[in-house]
């Protein structure tokens, strides 16, 4: 068991059916599919807050998704900590900034890399809340529920994705 | 009593997550590497965890459903929404390298990229939206709005006549993937 733990990766076959495993979990005990991105809107509103008051919560979004800690932001923190804790018995836990296939196309300046992260970053808030999930919520607890619009939002995500890569990393610099 | 439930709805939220977390950092995918190499077409680590998690996940929850001891909440979607939402997060997460739920597994693994650009960029873009959303609502959200349907529902079908088809599909594209070395 303690072995098994220890291992770096484990099969994705493994991991997939424990992720769906753990999504009915959270409908009998939470009534809610596993979804990441409204604890971004959550937080964002939160934040705004400290600068601006309570005016923020009379925004029309932040009064269908309050901006408070509650399920899904706890969810988001859970993550952090599951992921440091399967990283550290691994391991695997080391401070990285610029990953290797991000260093391999377009050399080792971490600001480089920071500043296309914080732009994408931007990206998957503004399109995650715009499509209402992400790859999560739309893409295994949405697409789980046969929704039409999480199948339709998937294949966008991956469209948007698959061509965006293919520009950054194969077209001819 | 009110403020006890909630808390303990914060508990399982909070330990849910601590569970999604470890499994995402053990298959792999809170790895930029390995979502850019997904979104290559040369590493289809994502696509075996999405895929083998939606079969495990739509068998159980239909049948949870069928013994009445689930609620399905499948989200409102429509063309201006998922898919014009879909592509700009498409586009932000080959950028990124990671996605909402597995940024904060990449910041929990050490990747300073994920904690500095991501979440900063996140959780400003999630602002943006906020800002945005009046507007958009009335002039794009709502184009072409299908509601919250289901496959089944559209279909006027039994669920499991969707349900079995579905994950034979995914099952196969599966076998095809390993056959292809994948």
């Amino acid at each position: 068991m303690l072995e098994y733990l220890k291992m770096d990766l484990w099969s994705p076959y493994v991991v997939g059916a424990g992720i769906g495993v753990l999504n009915l979990f959270a409908f009998l005990l939470s009534d809610k599919p596993i979804g990441c991105s409204t604890a971004y809107s959550r937080t964002s509103g939160m934040i705004e807050k400290l600068f601006r008051g309570s005016k923020v919560d009379e925004k029309a979004y932040y009064r269908k998704f309050e901006p408070v800690i509650d399920w899904e932001v706890m969810l988001v923190a859970g993550i952090v900590i599951g992921a440091f804790l399967s990283a550290s018995i691994s391991g695997e836990f080391r401070l990285e900034t610029v990953p290797a296939l991000w260093a391999e196309r377009f050399g080792t300046d971490p600001l480089l890399r920071i500043a296309v992260a914080f732009l994408g970053g931007v990206l998957v808030g503004l399109g995650a809340r715009w499509a209402g999930g992400c790859t999560s919520g739309h893409g295994i607890s949405g697409t789980l529920q046969l929704a039409a619009s999480s199948w339709l939002a998937v294949i966008c995500f991956f469209i948007g994705g698959i061509t965006t890569a293919m520009i950054l990393f194969r077209a001819g610099i | 009593m009110d403020s006890m439930l909630k808390s303990l709805r914060s508990v399982i939220g909070l330990l849910i997550g601590v569970v999604f977390g470890f499994l995402l950092q053990k298959g792999g995918v809170t790895r930029y590497d390995v979502i850019v190499g997904q979104l290559l077409l040369e590493d289809f680590t994502v696509f075996k965890v999405m895929a083998s998690a939606v079969i495990t996940g739509m068998i159980g929850v239909h049948l949870l459903r069928s013994l009445g001891m689930v609620r399905l909440h499948p989200k409102p979607g429509s063309v201006g929404s998922s898919a014009l939402g879909g592509l700009i997060f498409g586009v932000g997460f080959a950028l990124l390298g990671y996605c909402s739920g597995t940024i904060a597994g990449a910041v929990g693994q050490g990747s300073i990229d994920a904690l500095v650009g991501g979440i900063g960029g996140g959780l400003l873009g999630s602002g943006i939206f906020a800002e945005l959303y009046p507007r958009l609502e009335e002039k794009v959200l709502r184009k072409g709005d299908f509601g919250d349907a289901t496959f089944p529902e559209i279909l006027g079908l039994n669920c499991w006549l969707v349900v079995v088809p579905a994950a034979l599909v995914l099952l196969g594209i599966l076998f095809w993937v390993e056959r292809m070395g994948l």
